[in-house]
């Protein structure tokens, strides 16, 4: 579904990417793993549109989508929930959902959208009259979650998700993931939290100062002795 | 929301507004109200139409342009030129220069809007404040064109404009104004421009296209504020450079601010109040002056104006109306789901 080639990415002197290749299979969910600073979140804002490669190629369904503007990438259905939820503070619960749905015209599929994501999250419903600014970071996860899931997406991008949540939000992200990957969407994960995203994804790569180190099914990697020792904890 | 639902949605503000016309024409002619005060209220009006449009850009899109009044001044010397020419012709008569005057107020609204777009095109495509930078130039740069363009008057001014606004038709101007203005703001092109205000990267995420929505917004306001120059330069009779110039575009930057960026209310509040207040302050100086013991310049006024900004900012940071809007300008089918609270 996605096909990213040699991609490199620089902040002005600064190379980020250095030339990165992976894959990201139809329904599957993908982890990108790797420490603080390895360009996890650098990979989703070039695949996102909002970083322009210097070389290298990423393909969705086949096309070459590589450097093109946010908006587009948006409407072809790459939909991404950035680091930090990065919600619209001062505007309506109802109304960061419905700018979700930015891209769709009817306002029934809007509507529909909607009532789906409620399901999804009834503490949403609750507050959808509420300022996003004024929820807790749980709920602003759950509100950046739900926007993404507004628009007309196949492939959900997520950036450390769990970041700043305590471990029962934790949790509970990791089964909404779960649950969106089955009603059928592919999820691209970068976390730090890597055994959280290891046992909820299908592949795994491993992400070290802008190149992939290792790869595998994420049991694989889980079981590796290298990435325990670096990753896990072990 | 559609734009173009002009009058169905406002039934409450026009009949508001209505009545406060008729008020505002039976105290003038009863005499309760002399020209003097009626010539403050249009000026207020006109007030009205420039801070909203500014609070377009930089309150509902979260721009940050510095040079409102440099696009009044193309409006202004575009109408004011055209109306001027065919005045002299003297083939207008009592109801073609109505028309004439429709007409100059359009294109005096779209020769601003191109200057706006040309301007915001490039600038609004990058990234931090440049929009500053290059509207404060801009304002600068329109009044060294005006002063160095003899066929316009040049420092002296354009002279001779006719008279063609009256309160009538500044009124209703700025009632259409507003509730366009307002419209936007509640259609989606306004919710577009609330998410970049908010988050840039978020509202590009959603997929915004945020280039073209500053622009947009940009655009707009630059459209409004072109009217509104037209207005004042056919009330005034003159188009001067000075009245274009920084001090101008930064009372209509505070008017904005102190109304309450991201609300319209609040910038027809201050346009009003700031206009009647520097007024008032002109009167009460100029009576203090006759009766106190020693000389009161007219300089205090300004002191005391600044004191008294200084302290609603301090009192409001969000200025008077935060986000708010009054009830009557929440168009009805909207008003349960409206950003923000009704005051
Ligand atoms: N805006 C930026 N300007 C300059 N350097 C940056 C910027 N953002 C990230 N970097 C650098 O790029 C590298 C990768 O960053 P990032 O992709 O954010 O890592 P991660 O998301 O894996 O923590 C880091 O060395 C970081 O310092
Ligand atoms: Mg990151």
């Amino acid at each position: 579904m996605l096909k990213v080639n040699d991609l490199e990415v620089s902040y002005g002197a600064i190379k980020a990417l250095k030339g990165i290749t992976f894959e990201v299979k139809s329904g599957e969910i993908v982890t990108l793993i790797g420490a603080n600073g390895a360009g996890k979140s650098t990979t989703l804002r070039t695949i996102s549109g909002l970083l322009k490669a210097k070389r290298g190629q990423i393909f969705y369904k086949g096309d070459e989508i590589t450097n093109r503007e946010p908006n587009e990438i948006v409407a072809m259905g790459i939909v991404q929930i950035p680091e930090g939820r990065r919600t619209f503070p001062d505007l309506t619960v109802r109304e960061n959902l419905e700018l979700g749905a930015w891209t769709i015209k009817s306002r029934k599929v809007i509507n529909d959208k909607l009532e789906g994501v409620y399901e999804l999250f009834p503490r949403l419903k609750e507050r959808r009259g509420q300022l996003a600014g004024t929820l807790s970071g749980g709920e602003q996860q759950m509100l950046a979650v739900g926007r993404a899931l507004m628009a007309e997406a196949n492939l959900v991008l997520l950036d450390e998700p769990s970041m700043g949540l305590a471990p029962v939000l934790v949790d509970e992200i990791f089964e909404v993931i779960e649950r969106i990957n089955k009603e059928g969407r592919t999820i691209l994960l970068v976390e730090q939290n890597a055994e959280m995203a290891l046992q909820i994804a299908n592949y795994a790569y491993v992400l070290e100062v802008g190149n992939i180190v290792f790869e595998g099914e994420a049991k694989t990697v889980a079981q590796d002795p290298k990435i325990k020792a670096a990753y896990l904890g072990a | 929301m559609k734009i173009t639902k002009l009058f169905t949605n406002n039934r409450k503000l026009v009949l508001f507004s209505v009545i406060f016309y008729v008020v505002v024409d039976v105290l003038h002619l009863t005499g309760v109200l002399n020209d003097y005060w009626i010539q403050i209220t249009n000026v207020a009006l006109i007030n009205i139409i420039l801070a909203v449009s500014l609070n377009l850009i930089n309150g509902f899109a979260g721009q940050f342009s510095i040079g409102h009044m440099g696009f009044a001044a193309v409006g202004a010397y575009t109408a004011g030129t055209l109306t001027t020419i065919i005045w002299k012709l003297g083939v207008a008569n009592s109801i073609t220069k109505y028309l004439l005057f429709a007409v100059a107020l359009i294109l005096a609204g779209v020769a601003a809007a191109i200057v706006g777009y040309l301007i915001g095109l490039p600038t609004l495509r990058l990234r931090g404040d440049y929009l500053a930078i290059v509207t404060l130039a801009f304002g600068e740069i329109i009044r060294v064109i005006i002063n160095a363009t003899g066929y316009v008057g040049g420092p002296r001014g354009l002279l001779g404009i006719p008279k063609l606004s009256n309160f009538t038709i500044i009124f209703f101007v700025t009632l259409l104004s507003v509730i366009i203005m307002r419209n936007i703001v509640f259609s989606t092109i306004g919710r577009a421009l609330k998410s970049i205000r908010e988050d840039e990267v978020a509202s590009e995420l959603v997929g915004v296209d945020i280039t073209r929505y500053k622009v947009l917004a940009f655009t707009i306001g630059s459209f409004f504020a072109g009217i509104a120059g037209a207005l004042l330069c056919h009330l005034l009779q003159i188009a001067h450079p000075t009245q274009f110039g920084f001090i101008g575009s930064i009372n209509v930057l505070v008017m904005v601010y102190i109304g309450g960026a991201g609300s319209i209310s609040g910038s027809i509040v201050a346009a009003v109040g700031l206009t009647f207040l520097s007024e008032f302050l002109r009167l009460g100086i100029d009576n203090l002056n006759k009766i106190a013991p020693f000389p009161v310049g007219p300089e205090w006024r300004m002191v005391v104006y600044a004191v008294l900004l200084v302290a609603v900012m301090l009192y409001r940071t969000a200025g008077i109306m935060g986000g708010r809007e009054f009830g009557i300008l929440v168009p009805e089918e909207e008003g349960k789901n409206a950003t923000g609270s009704q005051a």
